[in-house]
């Protein structure tokens, strides 16, 4: 028994800022120290709240030590480990109360509205060791459904589960499940879509960063559910973190038996293999996917013929994302009612989010599904920075719509989302404030479906970019109200049109934007402006006399001597000289500059 | 891994790394050996390390045993502080030899060491 646990995160945000090196630090004082065998450090997966990464925390204590840094190692090791003295100037603030009492970290803003199903043993265990996470109850729900249920049982318990796919279009899984299994076939395969690609996205890659080996036991539970011995993790090159500790995983689980023939003592075989993504956003698609596994260029085929019915090497096959998996062994240990039981009638269970953009705790928040945007905006992501006003949310990435400010009470699921014109999408979340133009952010999400577009639909491959073209003359100033009208009539034709997800949803962050804020389309055609003050083109700065002291810092300042003017007099800013980079609103001590 | 019996071992085994690790709940004991410079010029090594190692030997799960700070009454030192069913055990003058017969007579069967307590000394 260890008296103290650090545990330290090594997901990629926390290893991004060094968190290994804390790690690596903390190792050598405790070996220096000949503590080996009282104190424990542990490098973990992602805690969630990435905003204040590195993250450590220490036990049985529970204190969260928040934005450390390798200089802070010697402190926290000599007053906290070695005489139990906690540093609370290292904690994280919201632990910390008034009086100097320190609250529990389930207790804080962040974590207190979230229930954590498939980032159970995020932060919790070292991924890199198979027999932590057995330790945590791993690989006993595929210990049971092997010696104790038959593949019709486990079916039977997703499907009253409720669980529905997590990758975005929300498939009940059980019902997948079945396809494949009366599927008749000699071979079959089970596959893992680990190609998260949405700008934004990241739950998946925290899951096999921090959890890899749940992945892999539900996906054993899949084939042997469907009568499949082979299974691929489709996952992007991108992701060297997570595909290191998935290897590392793979390799021990076929140390132990748990992979490999013979599972448990039964008749059932299953191995895993992975394989890489170069990074296209449309091998997320599924039939993209299996093209690109079997080793193609990564193009979707036409549906019918489903992947359950003939899927990869033209056998059947499921396909489930990252977190679908990550609930599978969950459900099989807790049973189909525990699972039900949490989450909206429709829509059971809990959902990860990346919450990113313009809010406070940028991070990973797992919560039940039926929470409403404004509870994981305000009430867990602790709002908009600098006191600015919340606007809109982006659900989707660029598949997605946008949830306007006015439905922010809307509990989020997947039935409610695609009322409102979004989608859950795989649980990208992007926060816009009023410093944001929806035209502009549009824009931002067509670029990238125009660069994604694989090609081989016209509709996508030419559509996207003709209707990118049409949203820069927006922003620019160009358009007239009749390109409004044609802009909408090519979103219908790019979505019908469209072989597979990709084309068909591309359309939809243009769509949710004109149909919530076509006030903002409206000016940028009509008055030639941008209320938020973001497009280049429409945008003026003006000195205002009045405010103008003549200091000279604005002309001083400006990088194309675009400001002229005596001092202690009003200066001038000239409009064709001007850049439009904005130095001069950002030094004046006036507030003389602004936009116009 | 050949059957379920066999990962159930496993587990057994690796609870005694990941045990401690999370806040104690409500309805674990909590032990706290006073490990200031006071308490560690009186000993309290040898009675920390004894308590960990009878811990892992009797394979408790539902302790949580830390070190903490100065407790204040120096020249009682080494202080074990126990909290049990919503009760405070405070035992002083502590040695590796009273630190296992309070394992075994005071955790694990309940009865509370009376020699040692604090009243008693």
């Amino acid at each position: 028994m260890f008296r103290s646990h650090i545990l330290v995160c090594g997901g990629t945000g926390c290893t991004s800022g060094n968190s290994m090196k804390v790690y690596d630090a903390l190792v050598d004082r405790v070996q220096k120290a000949g503590l080996e065998n009282e104190v424990h450090v542990t490098k973990t997966g992602c805690f969630g709240l990435c905003a204040y990464g590195p993250i450590m925390i220490v036990y049985p204590e529970g204190a969260f030590y928040s934005q450390v840094k390798v200089e802070d190692v010697d402190e926290i090791f000599n007053e906290h480990i070695v005489k139990g003295r906690i540093v609370t100037r290292l904690l994280y603030k919201e632990t910390v109360g008034e009086d100097g009492s320190i609250k529990a970290l389930n207790d804080t803003n962040f974590y207190k509205k979230q229930h954590r199903v498939a980032l159970r043993n995020c932060g919790v265990i070292n991924p890199e060791k198979i027999e932590e996470y057995i330790a945590y109850d791993g690989y006993e729900a595929l210990g049971k459904v092997l010696t104790e249920m038959t593949p019709q049982d486990v079916i039977d318990v997703i499907l009253k589960s409720g669980l529905r796919g997590r990758g975005g279009a929300g498939f009940p899984t059980g019902r997948k499940w079945q396809f494949a299994k009366n599927s008749v076939g000699n071979k079959k395969y089970v596959c893992c879509n680990a190609d998260e690609g949405d700008p934004g996205a990241f739950m998946d890659r925290s899951i096999l960063e921090g959890d890899p080996h749940a992945v892999i036991e539900a996906m054993a539970i899949a084939a042997y559910a469907i009568g499949s011995d082979q299974g691929y993790i489709y996952v992007r090159a991108e992701y060297p973190i997570a595909v290191q500790r998935l290897t590392i995983a793979i390799k021990q689980a076929r140390e132990y038996g748990l992979l490999g023939k013979n599972i448990f003592g039964t008749k059932f075989n299953f191995d895993l293999d992975i394989r890489l993504g170069a990074g296209a956003f449309v091998c997320g698609e599924e039939t993209a996917l299996m093209t690109s596994i079997e080793g193609h260029r990564g193009e979707p085929r036409p549906r019918p013929p489903f992947p359950a019915i003939k899927g990869l090497f033209g056998k059947p096959t499921i396909l489930n994302n990252v977190e679908t998996y990550a609930n599978i062994p969950q459900i099989i240990l807790k049973g189909a009612d525990w699972f039900a039981s949490m989450g909206t009638e429709k829509s059971r269970g809990t959902k990860v989010f990346a919450l990113g953009g313009k809010i406070h705790n940028t991070g990973l928040v797992e919560i039940p599904m039926g929470t409403t945007m404004r509870e994981i905006i305000y009430d867990i992501g602790g709002g908009c920075p600098n006191g600015k006003k919340f606007k809109a949310a982006q659900t989707g990435g660029p598949s997605g719509g946008c949830i306007p400010a006015h439905l922010i009470d809307t509990p989020i699921d997947y039935d409610n989302l695609i009322k409102i014109g979004s989608m859950m999408g795989s649980g990208g979340l992007i926060v816009m404030d009023e410093d944001n133009c929806m035209v502009d952010i549009a824009k931002f999400f067509l670029e990238f479906t125009v660069d994604e577009s694989c090609g081989k639909c016209t509709a996508c491959r030419i559509g996207t970019k003709r209707l990118y073209e049409m949203l820069c003359k927006v922003t620019d100033g160009t358009a007239t109200m009749e390109d409004l009208d044609k802009m909408e009539e090519l979103c219908y034709y790019i979505k019908e049109n469209s072989l597979c997800g990709l084309g068909q949803t591309a359309p939809n962050p243009v769509l949710s934007t004109m149909h919530y804020f076509r006030d903002e389309y409206e000016a940028h055609v009509r008055d030639k402006r941008c209320p938020a003050g973001v497009c280049k083109k429409l945008l003026r700065y003006q000195i205002v006399a009045d405010k103008c002291k003549g200091c000279t810092l604005c002309a001083r300042n400006c990088p194309v001597g675009a400001i002229t003017g005596t001092v202690k007099e009003p200066h001038v800013i000239d409009p064709n000289k001007c850049i439009k980079c904005g130095v001069c609103m950002e030094k004046c001590r006036f507030g003389a500059v602004i936009k116009a | 891994m050949k059957s379920l019996e066999e990962l159930r071992a496993l587990r057994e085994k690796m609870k005694s790394q990941t045990d401690n690790r999370g806040v104690a709940g409500a309805d674990e004991t909590v032990i706290k050996v006073g490990m200031a410079t006071c308490g560690i010029a009186a000993g309290a090594r040898p009675v920390l390390d004894a308590l960990l190692e009878e811990a892992d030997k009797r394979h408790l799960h539902n302790v949580s045993i830390s070190q903490t700070g100065c407790i204040g009454m120096c020249r009682l030192e080494p202080i074990v502080e126990i909290f049990k069913d919503g009760q405070k055990f405070t035992y002083v003058h502590m040695t590796a030899e009273k630190a296992r017969k309070v394992m075994n007579d005071h955790v694990v069967n309940g009865n509370p060491c009376k020699e040692y307590l604090i009243s008693e000394n």
